[in-house]
């Protein structure tokens, strides 16, 4: 039987799961909404990446975690490695594309941009303190417009004269595109004009005072909007690669850094016949009352955390 | 009547020599604000301005918490940025809310040095004479230069103690007994104690372990709560943390300090950025030269000498190739997106150190 290891990226909005073997090739691979309660989504993740697995073949021995949810289901999953989005996306990309300069990535909460010389991380930037031009950005402003945030890009490619849009802050460019729609601007002018002021926000935010460099990778849920990725292209001037393992990078790299932790935990994919339970504590020791998170397996007391000192820490 | 009770906000570990000084130099009961905790800062952001930046709104909390408990007297000082201002506006806000308190601000005009707070400490002493005033004042510094050489020591070992709490048991034991200090000798022979106690605690540190910098704005360096621990987060990972800014710095060294910094930085900054900005920059330098493995700058959201420094040290650190990451403490911010930053910043460190 060949050893295979388990990366599961779980992200604000989407949760993404993959299976590599010991050579870094794919076996399997699921992608599905979180819909706000990672648990649920990754039974569901796991269920699915079961029907594509071979269990005679392959055993998986590892598995690591990443995304907002990282340790909460690397608590469940008993995950042999937990790592920061950052690293595993920078891992995962590089594996495929060894020569990458610049990796841009925008997804549903966050952006970030990655800078890499020779393989290596040398320089990085998260967004701080906004989450304008983001993924649910693009969805909430697709309701309002009355379309699919899927089909944002194929409607922005068909304007011709690109509506302008502030892009320095998410409120004033909502506030500027109900402006310019009750202006009578074409639907898809607003849109290309959306999708620009997208990657403008992000180069001059995130992307502030860095050398962006080609060979560029644009990755994340957003890249899979191509008005978004020909806005870059324009603003960069530069071609923009948009890998088709875009979305499953952070989950690919956080299965190489698994491997690469040489440990072997047991995994189980029937996990999603437990019960979990995640409740919110206030530790009312000092006025900070820290909120401490338990993790209960089966109503027993698996891990804790969110203690800022010694008087509220929780043996398990 | 009641004897009046003074209260002054907090900054690190340095409550103890402050309030040694004022239990000396005044005849009044010196109460320490309580210590901050989250109700400090939703207390103080409650009634600051909101685009006022984050020391202003920590003080504010320490000034309200002391009220509460019976302050009558609250003292405020300092200087280099708008900081110089505070004290005023955090006096209205606090009148404006009801408080009944006297207001002792250290400074005059805006300026603050050994004469101004010996004129303000007479308001509330008359009795004092200024050689008792010297005396305190000097003993109280050598109180500070003792704990911010062995905090600088504690910061480039903590991370490697190999027995858990080791390091910070000491040093509580520590701030302890400097606040009993009976006068220079009986100080000095404490240090020394206190010196050998610390090289004494076991530490698993190899030669080439990861060192970083951190340089940024005052009051977050100094005082841990604002940003999220950071030293404390930092330490964890096994990492030499050097800081720059105490109490010893910018009351004595940085005076001494600004012509040379202009000088050695003269092909980044013609003029002085204000506050610590040029410090900064210097300190970049400084950690490049010295072979760091990176820089954090720190600094609370908004600050406007550091807004100013940050394009010049990162320009600093482009051309050498240093990596920098920046943060910027505000109320809200939640300490998990630091943790990832963190967590990815050693991350590559690491790689760095792997290539070479």
């Amino acid at each position: 039987m060949k050893k295979c290891f388990l990366g599961i990226d779980i992200g604000s909005i989407s949760t993404k799961g993959a299976i590599i073997d010991a050579d870094d090739n794919i076996i399997c691979s699921a992608y599905l909404w979180t819909e706000g309660n990672p648990l649920e989504a990754v039974k569901k993740l796991l269920n699915t990446l079961k029907k594509d697995f071979d269990e005679t073949l392959y055993k998986v021995v590892a598995v690591g975690t990443t995304g907002s949810a990282r340790r909460l289901i690397g608590t469940i999953l008993n995950a042999t490695i937990i790592k920061n989005e950052i690293t595993a996306h920078a891992i995962g990309t590089t594996s495929f594309y060894p020569d990458v300069k610049t990796i841009l990535e925008i997804g549903g909460q966050d952006s970030k941009i990655i800078l890499i010389e020779d393989g290596i991380v040398v320089d990085y930037a998260m967004n701080t303190l906004c989450a304008a031009g983001t993924g649910s950005f693009l969805s909430s402003q697709a309701k309002r417009l009355n379309v699919k945030v899927e089909d944002f890009g194929s409607i922005a490619l068909q304007s011709k004269n690109p509506t302008k849009i502030a892009a320095r802050c998410t409120v004033f460019a909502e506030s500027d595109l109900v402006h310019k729609a009750q202006m009578g601007y074409k639907k898809e002018d607003i849109i290309a004009g959306l999708c620009q002021s997208v990657a403008l926000n992000y180069l001059n935010n995130v992307g502030k005072g860095k050398k962006i460099q080609a060979p560029i990778i644009f990755q994340g849920g957003v890249s899979k909007n191509i008005g978004v990725k020909k806005a870059f292209e324009n603003l960069l001037k530069s071609e923009v690669i948009v890998p088709e393992n875009g979305h499953l990078m952070g989950a690919i790299g956080v299965a190489i850094l698994a491997r690469c932790e040489n440990k072997e935990r047991d995994f189980d994919f029937n996990i999603t016949n437990v019960q979990f339970e995640t409740k919110g504590v206030e530790c009312h020791k000092c006025p900070n009352n820290c909120e401490i998170i338990c993790i209960r397996k089966d109503k027993q007391l698996i891990d804790a955390w969110g203690n800022r000192c010694e008087a509220g820490s929780i043996k398990v | 009547m009641n004897k009046p009770i003074i209260s002054f906000p907090h900054l690190g570990n340095y409550s103890i020599p402050i309030s040694f000084f004022l239990r000396h130099v005044s005849n009044l009961k010196v109460q320490t604000a309580p210590k901050i905790t989250k109700k400090t800062i939703e207390l103080g952001s409650k009634y600051s301005p909101d685009f006022v930046c984050l020391p202003f709104k920590y003080n504010l909390g320490n000034f309200i918490e002391a009220l509460e408990e019976g302050a009558t007297i609250i003292a405020q000082a300092g200087g280099g940025c708008r900081y110089g201002s505070y004290g005023e506006v955090q006096e209205e806000i606090l009148k404006d809310l009801g408080y009944n308190f006297t207001f002792l601000s250290l400074m005059e005009n805006g300026r603050i040095n050994i004469l101004t707070i010996y004129k303000s400490l007479k308001k509330i002493n008359s009795k004092l004479s200024f050689l008792k005033y010297i005396y305190y004042l000097c003993l109280t510094m050598l109180m500070i230069n003792s704990m911010d050489k062995l905090e600088n020591y504690i910061r480039l070992n903590i991370g490697f103690e190999e027995k858990k709490d080791s390091f910070s048991n000491l040093e509580k034991k520590m701030l302890k007994d400097f606040s009993h200090a009976k006068g220079f000798i009986n100080l000095t022979i404490k240090y020394y104690k206190y010196k050998k106690l610390f090289k004494k605690i076991p530490i698993k540190k190899s030669e080439d372990c990861l060192k970083i910098g951190i340089i940024g704005e005052l009051y977050t360096s100094m005082e841990q709560f604002s940003s999220y621990f950071i030293e404390k987060s930092l330490a964890k990972y096994n990492i030499e943390v050097k800081r720059f800014t105490d109490l010893t710095y910018l009351l004595i060294k940085k005076r001494f300090k600004k012509k040379k910094m202009l000088r050695k930085m003269q092909k980044y900054v013609t003029y002085d950025l204000g506050a610590d900005g040029l410090d900064n920059v210097y300190r970049a330098d400084y950690l490049i030269k010295n072979k760091y493995d990176g820089i954090i700058h720190i600094k609370p959201f908004g600050c406007t000498p550091e807004v100013g420094a940050i394009p010049i040290i990162d320009k600093v650190c482009k051309d050498n190739k240093m990596p920098i990451i920046y943060f910027s403490f505000d109320v809200q911010t939640s300490d998990e997106g630091i943790k990832t930053r963190l967590e990815a910043l050693v991350d590559m460190l690491k790689r760095r150190r792997e290539i070479k």
